[in-house]
């Protein structure tokens, strides 16, 4: 359907022109497979994460596979990239103690934010984030490793403590929130951290679309025009906003991550 | 389309139910990604990032530990120097009044030399005198008695009371020319 809307938009559907506006919905997110093997579909969702993780890759091989003492520029804008994620948002959050998780966290942070940025790049103009698959999958690794964490750090009964009692709050409320606190710790939290990163990349890249789609179909040679450049202007503008957002999902999303290593390794109060 | 096809269709369409097979992709990628970075290229960069801070440091250090030495030779400069001012001070006026003391050391010696010259002078002139006026008195009491005895013809040289005569003769001139001096005056 997502040809559909294309096509319509290529043979000059145009305001006044008879045809009602082809509105941009969920079909934008679907796409039709590249190839199958099965009943797997290969889509271009797939594809550009490979790339994004080729990305991410051939930059820091790039950077940091010779480094030197006295820095190209390269390897100094892959050294302020590793060094703000590392002070900025990890040690930062956790402390001193944060150290060993600085390499999965960058590395997140890095694969999060290309993927994010795809939404803005010509012919890939799509944020992979907004395939709730990908933001599911990290929201996993992300799980995973805080309940790890916490229980092997405080083991099963102290780990329950942690996730569910908290300190400093007389008897009769922990009632109340000793259950909200153990489905927040334990379901909420990965599900917001991933659904949140997909519904910012999913909104964004709807309303970029919408306004593209919008421009295109109220060109034509009348007071449209107007309308038209109008629309184009904001889906520019928008497109500058999204640069931002973008951004800033993948430092939220490694920053809670990273604020939920610390909670694990919290010492029990 | 069979509204099984079209329930399958649905049922994709819900943006929040993930697809597996993306989700697996997804990790792989992700785990590409962790790997390479977190096994290899994190580590070799963090260890040279260690070095820098280490050079960094090291050099910081060495500039310190050179300008803690270079402030305390040139204390020990400025202390050597005001020593050897101070010393040179001392040995000039030391000079000062070695030399001072030389000087009237000298001017003693001199003065002393002067006065034994002067002294020596005087008897040497007061010696001198005293033979000449004897040669004198002798030369002048021979000549007088040679023209005595050309005038009387014979010679009274040998006589010893000749010479009495001739000491009384010119005692009498001198207490003469004693009395007329004492009379003009």
């Amino acid at each position: 359907m997502g040809a559909d809307v294309q096509l319509a938009s290529e043979a000059g559907c145009h305001l006044f022109s008879g045809c009602g506006f082809p509105a941009p919905g969920l079909n934008e997110f679907d796409f039709k497979p590249i190839f199958s093997i099965g009943s797997v579909d290969f889509t271009k969702p797939m594809l550009l994460s490979i790339i994004c993780a080729l990305l991410v890759v051939g930059f820091f091989w790039a950077a940091f596979a010779k480094p030197k003492l006295l820095p190209g520029k390269l390897q100094l804008v892959g050294e302020i990239g590793y060094d703000f994620v590392k002070r900025s948002i990890v040690l930062e959050t956790i402390g001193k103690k944060g150290e060993k998780y600085v390499p999965m966290l960058v590395s997140m942070f890095f694969f999060v934010w290309i993927m994010n940025i795809m939404s803005i790049i010509p012919f890939a103009q799509f944020p992979v984030m907004s395939r709730i698959a990908f933001p599911v999958g990290l929201a996993a690794v992300v799980w995973i490793t805080y309940m790890t964490l916490t229980f092997k750090k405080h083991g099963f009964v102290g780990g329950m403590k942690n996730l569910c009692w908290p300190s400093g709050i007389p008897g009769w409320v922990m009632f109340i929130l000793v259950p909200i606190e153990f489905f927040s710790n334990i379901f909420v939290r990965p599900f917001t951290l991933a659904v949140r990163a997909f519904a910012n990349m999913f909104a964004g890249h709807l309303l970029i679309v919408v306004f593209s789609v919008a421009s295109w179909y109220l060109l034509s040679p009348s007071i449209g025009a107007l309308y038209g450049s109008v629309s184009f202007a904001v889906a520019v503008g928008l497109t500058g906003f999204e640069l931002l957002v973008q951004f800033l999902q993948a430092y939220i999303f490694v920053m809670l991550a990273s604020s939920y290593i610390a909670g694990a390794l919290e010492e029990a109060h | 389309m069979t509204p099984e096809v079209l329930l399958a269709a649905e049922e994709k369409m819900n943006p929040l139910l993930p697809a597996w097979p993306e989700v697996i992709i997804g990790l792989l990628c992700f785990f590409i990604v962790f790997g390479l970075l977190g096994k290899k290229l994190l580590p070799s960069i963090e260890k040279v990032l260690e070095e820098r801070r280490d050079a960094i440091e090291g050099g910081m250090k060495r500039a310190e530990t050179a300008q803690a030495e270079a402030q305390a030779m040139l204390e020990q400069y400025r202390a050597e120097l005001a020593e050897a001012r101070h010393e040179a001070a001392r040995i000039t006026e030391h000079a000062r009044e070695q030399g001072a003391v030389l000087i009237a050391e000298m001017r003693e010696e001199g003065q002393r030399q002067r006065e034994a010259i002067v002294a020596a002078g005087h008897a040497q002139i007061d010696a001198d005198k005293k033979q000449a006026t004897a040669a004198l008195r002798q030369d002048v009491g021979s000549l007088a008695s040679q023209l005595a005895s050309r005038i009387v013809g014979e010679s009274l040289e040998d006589h010893a009371r000749q010479s009495g005569v001739i000491d009384r003769f010119l005692d009498e001139l001198e207490s003469k020319a004693a009395a007329a001096q004492g009379a003009s005056k």
